[in-house]
């Protein structure tokens, strides 16, 4: 086996490893065995069996994906402005963007995460994490859209989110980047005596999904990189793997590559509940924000939280244990019974495959080999269910078929490798183009998978696609996993750098998607119910014009007396009941983007004329044969001009009455 | 040259059925926004149906039973959803705006129809010879505004009572 001969390179850094991985000849041909057509080809009209939602890693965006299809769906607009529909420029979404360090409008989304009931994905919400400036998020998915952002504070590359346990009650999280707490300015070396990670435990609200954030666990400062929750019997209990235990602070590539194993830490989080009510934490001064959408509004509001709770694994025995697991591991993976979590480690030739009940016992019997700041380790050999012998070079992610098999990425051997979990023996191997990260089964993660696809996601693509000069979108290849040998079926595009996705069938989220939202339960403080409700008002120098939309004008057309150095604020109510039948709002010369109005909602643009003139509007989503004709003029006057104020729609616009300022 | 226009003039012509035409079953969006399969036959299919047409539309409503002295809770209602729903296309007098001018409007239509026409526009577009005859004259499909059978017979009263002030006279379709 050429892949064996790898292995001798283990000791030389990851990133050499990485660099001769990318450089082997793949066979860019191969591999499509059969009519593969027919399994993929989902004719006009039919839809596909499943909805995967990528990650749109730098992006800070999230994607929808028809699966077998690989037809892109949807980009949802999550951390990122996005001009398309005017999300983080509209007045009623930019409080999305709000942070304790100001409006950030980029991140970077990394993993995705469904809502689950009883260890199954219930369709209803999905959250994913910005890993820059840290936040987890939540979209609706009766809408797709964006409805929440909460910040996390004192943490940094908030990488290790957001994790969700079997009934979504907490969505769990760890620092990738251990900070002093708080924040204060000293030397960087002197990490170990002032760095300090923290796990966060976000509660979600069983009904309306809403987050807040529970309470904080602080930890030695190492890299918290990946978690799942436990499930059935484990359930009430979190793995997470961490790197760096070496607590370097430069050159981590070889600084923290020192030891030959790191750790994973083990949480009882009903342990911490209980903790909390015993009132056994500190509570901490520190800031961060909580942006909502208003149902009924549509509105974000943004709210900033002054206080933290914090637990302190020495003051609480039980809660937090170690075990050393394979050198800077990755996945963190736990199989659909509960029993079996799975350590990976980059860079190591094995993968340590952990027994809960062996856990269990050994926390039992106090089976230690010391601690790490009050902090048991478990002895490696007592937690262990087994070792998966060189399966490959540089394990990253398992997902599960629910079928007794684990299915592993290799980043630097570039393969999917189908293992069974009890026996821990390798069935089947892939090849992948190239360098996989991250893969998804539908439902792989839950406790009841649809082992039917697998979707890898690779993060180099050359000789894929036709090129698009030197950069190349990413890509995701979908395997038949039914059968005992893996199929590759496909390749598609994706955006940004995919990092993790979830897929469900459609028959949970279809039934629910809103078609419209109704125009008479609009509370919007600016809506217009209605033509006759459309009107301007003028309050010193903000001049609010009620707009509504409809196939196929915008009532009113025509606007006078706005003067330059005025604040314009256009809010547009569609009055469309109907699916699909969005209007979109463009000003010319506007400084932000458009805006699209969904059916029955406000959505308000500003504007602020900078010098006087004519200025056209138009709708920007082509809506019916006379979509061109639907436009207007605003007149704009000099500031100090006595052009009244006044609008029209069908009417000679010198006929209408003068408004005065209010 | 003569032969380019005439294409031209066909590719319109078949432009514009096919954008009349409509999805049929399944299909209740805007067909300017979205093509289907099996079009033609559709066409086709509304071709064979009477020019006429049945004067109480096609849709769930098969009686209405219309009361008088008129209702002023239902013309209430009927108002505001007008106000709501309709205004942006339809005014109160003979004007066509957008859509036609509703005075007279339960004069010309029987109630059945008109609420069909509110409730099943989609259908009623694409299979209804009268409501295609509108279409044609308009150029821009009634959009459906998720109007419910109790609103659309509060707004046929609203209209009942449009009439009389603005003809004199109502109803005079369920008599004809």
């Amino acid at each position: 086996m050429k892949k064996r001969s790898y292995i001798q390179y283990l000791s030389v850094p990851f990133a050499v490893l990485a660099t001769l991985a990318s450089c082997q000849n793949k066979d860019v041909k191969t591999v499509v065995e059969g009519n593969v057509t027919d399994q993929v080809y989902v004719a006009p009209g039919e839809y596909d069996e499943f909805y995967a939602f990528l990650s749109g890693g730098f992006s800070g965006q999230i994607t929808a994906y028809g699966l077998p299809s690989g037809r892109l769906l949807k980009e949802i607009p999550v951390f990122s402005v996005y001009p398309e529909n005017g999300y983080g420029y509209s007045e009623e979404t930019k409080a999305m963007f709000n942070t304790s360090y100001g409006v950030i409008p980029w991140d970077d989304s990394h993993h995705i995460e469904l809502s689950q009931t009883d260890g199954e994905f219930d369709g209803r919400w999905l959250f994913v994490n910005g890993n820059n400036t840290p936040r987890i998020a939540r979209i609706d998915l009766t809408t797709f859209e964006t409805v929440e952002i909460l910040e996390i504070p004192d943490v940094a590359g908030l990488h290790c989110a957001p994790f969700v346990t079997e009934n979504s009650e907490y969505l769990v999280s760890g620092t990738r980047f251990s900070l002093p707490i708080p924040q204060k300015d000293v030397p960087i070396s002197s990490y170990k005596e002032n760095f300090t990670g923290l796990i966060n435990y976000v509660s979600v609200d069983a009904k309306t999904g809403e987050m807040d954030l529970a309470f904080q666990i602080s930890m030695p400062g190492f890299n918290y990189d990946l978690a799942r929750n436990g499930k059935g019997k484990s359930h009430g209990w979190s793995f997470l793997t961490t790197y760096n235990s070496e607590q370097a602070h430069t050159l981590l590539e070889v600084n923290a590559s020192q030891k030959d194993k790191d750790l994973m830490a083990i949480i009882n989080w009903k342990k911490a509940e209980e903790y909390l009510k015993q009132g056994k934490f500190t509570e901490r001064t520190t800031s961060y924000f909580h942006n909502l959408i208003d149902e009924k509004t549509g509105i974000a509001a943004s709210q900033e939280m002054k206080t933290t709770r914090i637990i302190d694994p020495k003051e609480c025995p039980g809660m937090v244990y170690f075990i050393p697991v394979p050198k800077s591991p990755h996945g963190c993976d736990v199989d659909p019974s509960g029993e079996y979590i799975v350590g990976n480690g980059k860079l190591s030739a094995d993968m340590s495959i952990y027994s809960f009940d062996k856990l269990m016992a050994a926390i039992e019997s106090n089976d230690f080999a010391g601690d790490i700041d009050g902090i048991p380790v478990i002895n490696y050999e007592s937690g262990l269910h087994g070792i998966l012998t060189k399966p490959g070079l540089g394990p990253l992610h398992t997902e599960f078929d629910g079928k007794g098999f684990a299915y592993t990425t290799f980043f630097i051997s570039s393969e999917v490798v189908k293992w069974n979990v009890e026996k821990l023996e390798v069935v089947d191997r892939q090849s992948t183009f190239y360098s996989p990260g991250h893969l998804v089964i539908p439902g792989g993660e839950t406790k009841k998978p649809f082992g039917k696809y697998l979707v890898a996601m690779n993060k180099i693509t050359k000789d894929r696609y036709l090129p698009t000069g030197p950069e190349l979108a990413h890509s995701a290849q979908l395997f038949d996993i039914s059968g005992d040998k893996m199929k590759l079926l496909l390749d598609f595009p994706t955006k940004g750098e995919p990092h993790y996705a979830q897929a469900i069938p459609a028959s949970k989220i279809q039934p629910n998607c809103k078609k419209f939202y109704k125009i008479e339960e609009n509370k919007h403080p600016y809506v217009a119910k209605g033509e006759g409700q459309a009107k301007v008002e003028r309050k010193g120098n903000e001049v609010h014009v009620y707009m509504t939309a409809i196939r196929s004008h915008l009532a009113p057309d025509n606007i006078e007396g706005v003067k330059v150095g005025d604040k314009v604020y256009f809010h547009v109510t569609n009055l469309e009941q109907d699916w699909d039948v969005p209007h979109g709002f463009a000003m010319q010369g506007a400084a932000t983007a458009e805006i699209l109005i969904m059916p029955g909602q406000t959505r308000t643009l500003l504007w602020e004329p900078g010098s006087v003139g004519i200025y056209a509007y138009y709708c920007t989503d082509f809506c019916s044969a006379l979509h061109q004709e639907m436009s207007g003029y605003m007149r704009v006057s000099a500031q100090d001009s006595n052009v009244p104020l006044r609008w029209s729609l069908g009417e000679n616009i010198e006929d209408k009455v003068e408004i005065p300022e209010s | 040259m003569r032969k380019i226009k005439t294409f031209a003039l066909l590719s319109l012509t078949y432009l514009f059925i096919w954008s009349c035409g409509g999805g049929g079953e399944g299909s209740k969006s805007d067909p300017n926004r979205k093509s289907t399969t099996g079009t033609s036959e559709e066409t086709t299919e509304a071709k064979e149906v009477p020019k006429a047409g049945n004067p109480k539309g096609i849709g769930e409503i098969k009686e209405v039973k219309l009361t008088d002295p008129l209702d002023e809770n239902m013309i209430a209602s009927g108002k505001a959803i007008y106000e709501m729903k309709c205004s942006a296309c339809h005014k109160l007098t003979d004007q066509k705006v957008v859509g036609p001018g509703w005075a007279g409007v339960t004069n010309r239509r029987r109630p059945e129809w008109i609420m069909n026409m509110i409730t099943n526009v989609d259908v009623m577009l694409d299979k209804d010879p009268q409501a295609q005859k509108l279409l044609e004259e308009c150029l821009t499909r009634m959009p459906n505004q998720g109007v419910s059978t109790g609103d659309a017979r509060n707004v046929l009263e609203y209209m009942r009572k449009n009439d009389l002030e603005q003809t004199n006279s109502k109803d005079q379709a369920v008599k004809g």
